[in-house]
């Protein structure tokens, strides 16, 4: 699931900017050759050399993540990694983040369902220090009271800004309520307000106990570095934690029961003037279902939905006039079951049924004729293309790397990613999309605008 | 787009030059026909980069055609020379080409990014994009409805809302004052001539700028200029907007909106890129809302929990320099939340900043520049900032020094000149308690009107 928490608001457009946020598949290449090792008390460790700048990225995962919470506690994952900036048993609250300033660095945190990630970005020559900072808060986190308080505001605030105030966001938590049955995906990472608003010191120092440990946690390093240095530094900062028991987590996320009935979900409010339009469906990922459609499923959605040159928006937007977008999303990483979705938002005087219908349309195209194999060629070549421009960019790798080995995957998954999609066919593709596009298995969703009264 | 303007200028505020080892060897290549640029040869990937920006933006934008820059911004990679819209996208697509147009408030930019094999296309693109955009029916009325889509969507935001009420009554009778991006009526009357008009006039080479870097030499540089500029007209035939001081000082604008949480948006006159105390102006910034650790963050974020973002930035537009701001905050406790800015404002303005936050400032804005150059996107955008403040090439070896003259006297007397907590125009959306209006709303479109 592509939905990341950020603590420090401002940095979310710089991060985009710099792709280390990617909305869009994974898009790299064999060609970042990182090196990868594991530490004795089980740290994994990746490096990703890159020596245009003087600069790295240092980023710690944690392989533990909203969808991981204790029942009752919904949002724990993202206020632990808000308060992960509050002191250790030997440094003060916002010294960490003090220090990163002073020397020029940038840094922020994140959280998704499957992983929390920490990073800072610095000058070369300050990497051992930003590891004896960041080892020092897995293993030393100590938390006062009046910090918890205020910070569990600030997660308030930031739900208000993020969901609250935006109804086009609340219907995305409704909607993803209503994808799940069972998993914990259907719970909002930034958690429910009324059980936000319960959380506590005590949650928090439990939830950081269970997961935060070095036989639970990736280090990534890109940049102007070597694997040598990053070991020896590694060993004498993150090494000496010890290694501790940690939960299976996919044992006790349990599973999702099959869909037997088509859902759909309405909603109106007065502060929607643009109505929209979407569909999807619960699909295989890398770790989750049947994973090699995977690729295909990729390449189906490029072909579908990727772009102004996609079937979706040619069809909807450019030749009939219907919508003002058009699209077709689907991520394949993560541990649980993933969604393939379809979406559509019309021009002004359109009705949303025959929009709807429009949408139906080209995926019943899709399921009786297929793809065409230039279709899938081109499809292929533009995807494959990314990878190389992922490599102009130095921070783009440490995620990818970050994502892939919190899923449980290795360094392959990234590096032969663009063999994998250069193996899709349109056979392959037709294959997917009858295994996919059931209707009874799909959930409906459409926002509309309900006049003030 | 405002924010857009805005982010590029945060960046500005923060760029500075420390570390020498960082050998970013700028070249300005002059094309045959006199087009200039500054290029960074890196043949790392095969990959090359262009920004490049025109004089003139939204503000240019005709009374009553408010949105024409950013439909302009819309249309001019959906059809082109010979290639209609689909024609002109599947080029794009089938290699990869990325083609980026964006309106600002007195600039206009663009964007290419192409791999080296594919450069050629690209640049036929670019140049055909500039030179001859057909702006035929279809696409004018797709992107004309998407972006009167997006009207609807920003319209709704609080923040949308909070913004146009604070330019509309800093700015009545000027250009800042009409947001870029138009209301339903003025983007419906903008005809297709009415786009040809505003390329005529701002795509000339005065003011032109261009930044490349990447898989590219000098002298091929030189040629691809000729091509895509080599023929554009040297003058253009726009007036540049009136300069300005923001109207409202003072004053808070209450605008009543159903949402849990308040937006509120601050700001008053700043200090311009090319005056003596900008660096000390840049300085003070870092220092009163340079994330955590900052006085902004540290007192309504860290101690008080008021807000998850409060951000303060120097925007000095070509017409108007400003110092703006905001947060959000519910409802309950905005007049906390205000309060405290005018605090800190005051605290500023009579203190000055201690001798380590000016220390701290400064090793940050020398530091972190590096980060800004860990790709050829920023890399290139960099270099086009530069360029539009007017900066010599050398100006990074520069930086250094530029920051490091500045003394805490100074920082304490550009602090008295920069932060005028009585000056500050404060605009809240929402259902705020304990804030006092001091003057109606005034009529800007987009902002509800405020009946009884």
């Amino acid at each position: 699931m592509p939905i990341r928490m950020f603590r420090r608001p401002a940095l979310f457009a710089a991060l985009v900017a710099a792709g280390l946020v990617w909305a869009t598949s994974p898009s790299t290449a064999g060609i970042f050759e990182p090196e990868t090792f594991t530490l004795d008390n089980g740290l994994q460790v990746v490096v990703v050399p890159n020596h245009r700048v003087p600069v790295v990225s240092h980023m710690v995962w944690y392989k533990v993540g909203a969808a991981d919470e204790p029942a009752g506690k919904s949002g724990i994952a993202h206020f632990l990694e808000h308060l992960m900036f509050k002191g250790t048993k030997t440094r003060a609250p916002g010294e960490f983040s003090r220090i990163i300033n002073q020397i020029g660095g940038s840094e922020n945190a994140f959280t998704s369902y499957d992983y929390t990630g920490y990073y800072q970005n610095v000058a070369k020559d300050q990497l051992g220090r930003m590891m004896a900072l960041e080892a020092d808060r897995m293993a030393n986190l100590a938390l006062l009271p009046k910090d918890v308080e205020s910070e569990r505001e600030v997660i308030l605030e930031e739900r208000r800004t993020r969901t609250d105030n935006d109804p086009s966001s609340q219907f995305g938590e409704q909607i993803t309520a209503a994808t799940y049955l069972a998993y914990p995906y259907r719970i909002p990472v930034i958690g429910w307000e009324n059980e936000m608003r319960r959380l506590s010191h005590d949650d928090a120092i439990a939830f950081y106990r269970t997961w935060y440990a070095p036989n639970n946690a990736v280090l990534v390093v890109a940049g102007d570095v070597t694997a040598a240095e990053v070991r020896s530094m590694a060993e004498t900062t993150y090494g000496v934690i010890p290694a501790r028991e940690v939960p299976d987590r996919i044992a006790l996320r349990g599973l999702e029961p099959p869909q037997r009935a088509a859902r759909r979900l309405e909603m109106e409010s007065p502060r929607v003037d643009q109505p929209s339009w979407s569909r999807r469906w619960l699909a295989p990922g890398v770790v989750w279902g049947d994973t090699k459609q995977a690729a295909p499923l990729e390449v189906m959605a490029e072909i579908l939905g990727g772009g102004t040159t996609s079937r979706l928006y040619r069809s909807l937007v450019v030749e009939k006039g219907l919508a003002v977008s058009a699209g077709a999303g689907y991520s394949p990483d993560g541990l649980g079951p993933q969604t393939f979705s379809v979406y559509a938002s019309p021009r002004d005087g359109t009705d949303l049924a025959a929009l709807e219908a429009a949408v139906e349309a080209e995926v019943t195209r899709l399921l009786r004729d297929g793809v065409t194999d230039d279709e899938v060629a081109s499809a292929i070549i533009r995807m494959k293309r990314r990878a190389i421009f992922a490599r102009d960019d130095m921070l783009a790798p440490a995620r990818l790397f970050g994502e892939a080995m919190v899923a449980g995957g290795g360094i392959a998954d990234v590096e032969e990613w663009p063999e994998r999609i250069a193996a899709v066919t349109a056979v392959r593709i037709a294959e997917a999309a009858k295994a996919l596009l059931i209707p009874e298995q799909s959930v409906t969703a459409i926002l509309r605008p309900k006049p003030a009264s | 787009m405002r924010r857009t303007l805005a982010l590029i200028v945060l960046f500005f505020s923060l760029s500075a030059w420390s570390v020498p080892a960082l050998a970013l060897d700028i070249r300005e290549v002059t094309s045959t026909s006199g087009v200039k640029a500054w290029l960074v040869e890196d043949h790392t990937n095969p990959i090359l980069t262009l920004s490049f920006s025109f004089a003139g933006g939204q503000s240019s934008d005709p009374v009553g055609k408010e949105g024409r820059a950013r439909l302009v911004s819309g249309l001019l990679d959906e059809g082109a020379g010979e290639r209609d819209s689909t024609a002109f996208q599947q080029a794009l697509s089938d290699d990869s080409i990325s083609l980026r147009f964006s309106a600002r408030i007195d600039r206009f930019s663009g964007g290419l990014t192409t791999l080296t094999e594919t450069r050629d296309t690209a640049v036929e693109l670019l140049r055909l994009a500039l030179t001859a955009p057909r702006f035929d029916p279809e696409p004018v009325e797709r992107i004309r409805a998407q972006v009167m889509a997006s009207l609807r969507n920003d319209l709704q935001r609080p923040r949308t809302i909070a913004s146009r009420a604070w330019w509309g009554a800093s700015f009545i009778d000027h250009p800042y004052g009409r947001s870029g991006d138009g209301t339903s009526d003025s983007v419906s009357s903008v005809t297709a001539d009415d786009l040809r008009e505003f390329v005529n006039t701002t795509f000339v080479r005065q003011g032109l700028v261009v930044s490349a870097v990447g898989d590219i030499d000098a002298a091929t540089l030189s040629a691809l200029l000729d091509r895509v500029f080599g023929a554009l007209p040297t003058f253009g035939g726009s007036t540049p907007a009136p300069n300005v001081t923001p109207k409202a000082a003072g004053q808070t604008f209450v605008v009543q909106d159903n949402v849990p949480q308040s937006v509120v948006v601050f700001g008053h006159a700043g200090i311009a890129r090319d005056d003596a105390d900008w660096y000390a102006a840049s300085l003070l910034n870092e220092i009163m809302a340079g994330g955590f650790g900052s006085r902004l963050t540290e007192e309504i974020r860290e101690k008080r929990g008021l807000v998850y973002g409060v951000y303060a930035y120097l925007l000095p537009l070509d017409h108007a320099p400003l110092i703006m701001g905001g947060l959000a905050t519910q409802n309950a406790r905005v007049a906390e939340s205000v309060e405290l800015v005018r605090q800190e404002w005051k605290r500023m303005a009579e203190g000055g900043p201690t001798t380590q936050e000016l220390a701290d400032a400064r090793t940050y804005l020398l530091g972190s520049f590096p980060l800004r150059l860990v790709d050829s996107d920023g890399t290139a955008s960099v270099l086009m900032g530069l360029q539009e403040g007017g900066l010599p090439i050398d100006y990074l070896a520069r930086r250094d020094a530029l920051y490091e003259s500045v003394t805490l006297d100074d920082m304490k007397r550009v602090a008295r000149r920069l932060y005028r907590p009585d000056q500050l125009t404060v605009v809240v959306v929402g259902k705020p308690e304990g804030v006092t209006a001091t003057a109606p709303v005034p009529s800007v479109p987009g902002v509800p009107a405020q009946g009884g």
